[in-house]
């Protein structure tokens, strides 16, 4: 039972901290909830499918098709989360002034609503269709159904809590730093996810893996160890990368920090503009 | 599926296989049945790509994991998934099935030399 449970936890857990990050990165975005929480009916429902099509999945790509899912389904999230940041970081700021004052009338361009509706979607899909396949090998195994699945439940709603802790405390962060900690929180979480998916491409033979372990830390911090798992989750830990890995990790993170760079670039222009007309930003 | 065109099917591949890797090594196959790993002991050469088969005969789906070759693939029930693993150092590399601990097994890489 205690096994079943700590399984299904740590299937939870992966996209209850993803989910808790960008719903506190977007807290200021109105409306965030809805596309978030359609994002995960249609990530359970994408996450069936998977489940019901396992064996049609692993038979295509000859035998690779699940690395290459994987690897699609956290490339893409990783793009919307580097949407979502650049956004937020031209955006977020003015929204949340407009927020505490009186009218809520921001037209600052296309929201990433899209944005967190496909993260949400890529989180639970990938991880909910471990979750629907380890629920059914429990459910098919006989003895001990009950408390199995008792114990599933319980590390389906442990999973949950962690989620709602992140986000109550991610939320507790001081204005003044709360859109560089959740900013930097995004950045690291995309790029570690770039990272996974550069790991099943590898797996899939599609990539060279560059030296398959370029460092081994899981002397000093075990990847299976519960720290190791959060920090695996949230920056991407792995306790013995390979190449291709560090490569995918570093271009995520210098690709999204240039974008923010240029962007931050003509945001002050944009402000030097305003000054010298006179209008106050 | 006629177990005589899969088998056949698969013949032909460790074939075609054996006709272009020229140490002529057969894919290795790991299964999975419903109690455990068979082999659970396995060995692959040093410093090479080895593609390796993962066929779950068993009714219930499982997950080969492994955190020593960052390697994470669901097995669904009656199927085969193919996975690539290396080019690995010598040593010890365990897996695990993630949807049962209670099934665990090692990859030995032995040094270079002795295991080609």
């Amino acid at each position: 039972m205690l096994a079943t449970a700590i399984v299904m936890f740590r299937e939870v857990l992966e996209a209850a901290l993803i989910i808790a990050i960008v719903l506190s990165a977007s807290k200021s975005i109105a409306g965030r909830g809805r596309w978030v929480g359609a994002g995960v009916v249609l990530g359970l429902a994408g996450a069936s499918l998977v489940a019901v099509l396992a064996a049609k999945i692993a038979a295509s790509y000859s035998g690779n098709g699940q690395a290459v899912m994987n690897a699609v389904i956290l490339l893409s999230a990783v793009l919307m989360l580097t949407w979502h940041t650049v956004w937020m970081s031209a955006h977020g700021r003015e929204l949340a002034a407009e927020l505490s004052a009186v009218s809520v009338d921001v037209q600052t361009g296309k929201r990433p609503l899209a944005a967190l509706l496909i993260v949400t979607m890529a989180a639970v899909m990938r991880e909910g269709s471990e979750a629907v396949l380890f629920l059914w090998a429990i459910a098919a195994g006989g003895e001990q159904r009950v408390a199995m699945t008792l114990g599933g439940a319980a590390g389906i709603v442990a999973g949950v809590l962690v989620g709602l802790l992140l986000y109550r405390g991610l939320l507790r962060i001081p204005a003044r730093y709360f859109f560089s900690v959740t900013g930097w929180l995004i950045i690291l979480l995309a790029s570690g996810l770039a990272a996974q998916a550069a790991g099943f491409l590898n797996q899939a033979g599609l990539l060279p893996a560059l030296g398959n372990t370029v460092w081994n830390t899981s002397g000093i911090l075990s990847q299976s160890s519960i720290a190791g798992q959060l920090l695996h989750i949230l920056v991407g830990y792995v306790a013995r990368p390979s190449g291709i890995e560090l490569v995918f990790y570093g271009a995520t993170l210098l690709i999204i920090l240039s974008l923010l760079r240029v962007q931050q670039r003509s945001r002050m222009r944009g402000a030097k503009g305003r000054a010298a007309t006179g209008v106050s930003a | 599926m006629s177990f005589r065109i899969l088998s056949l099917s698969m013949l032909s591949a460790v074939l075609l296989q054996a006709a272009v890797a020229s140490a002529a090594d057969a894919v290795p196959v790991l299964t999975i049945n419903a109690q455990q790993f068979v082999p659970q002991a396995l060995t692959v050469p040093a410093g090479v790509k080895q593609k390796l088969i993962i066929r779950n005969t068993g009714t219930i789906p499982a997950e080969f994991e492994s955190y020593d070759l960052s390697r994470e693939v669901v097995v669904p029930a009656r199927s085969e998934v193919t996975i690539y693993i290396g080019p690995l150092k010598t040593g010890r590399y365990q897996y695990f099935n993630d949807f049962n601990h209670a099934m665990q097994g090692t990859i030995t890489v032995p040094a270079a030399g002795k295991g080609n």
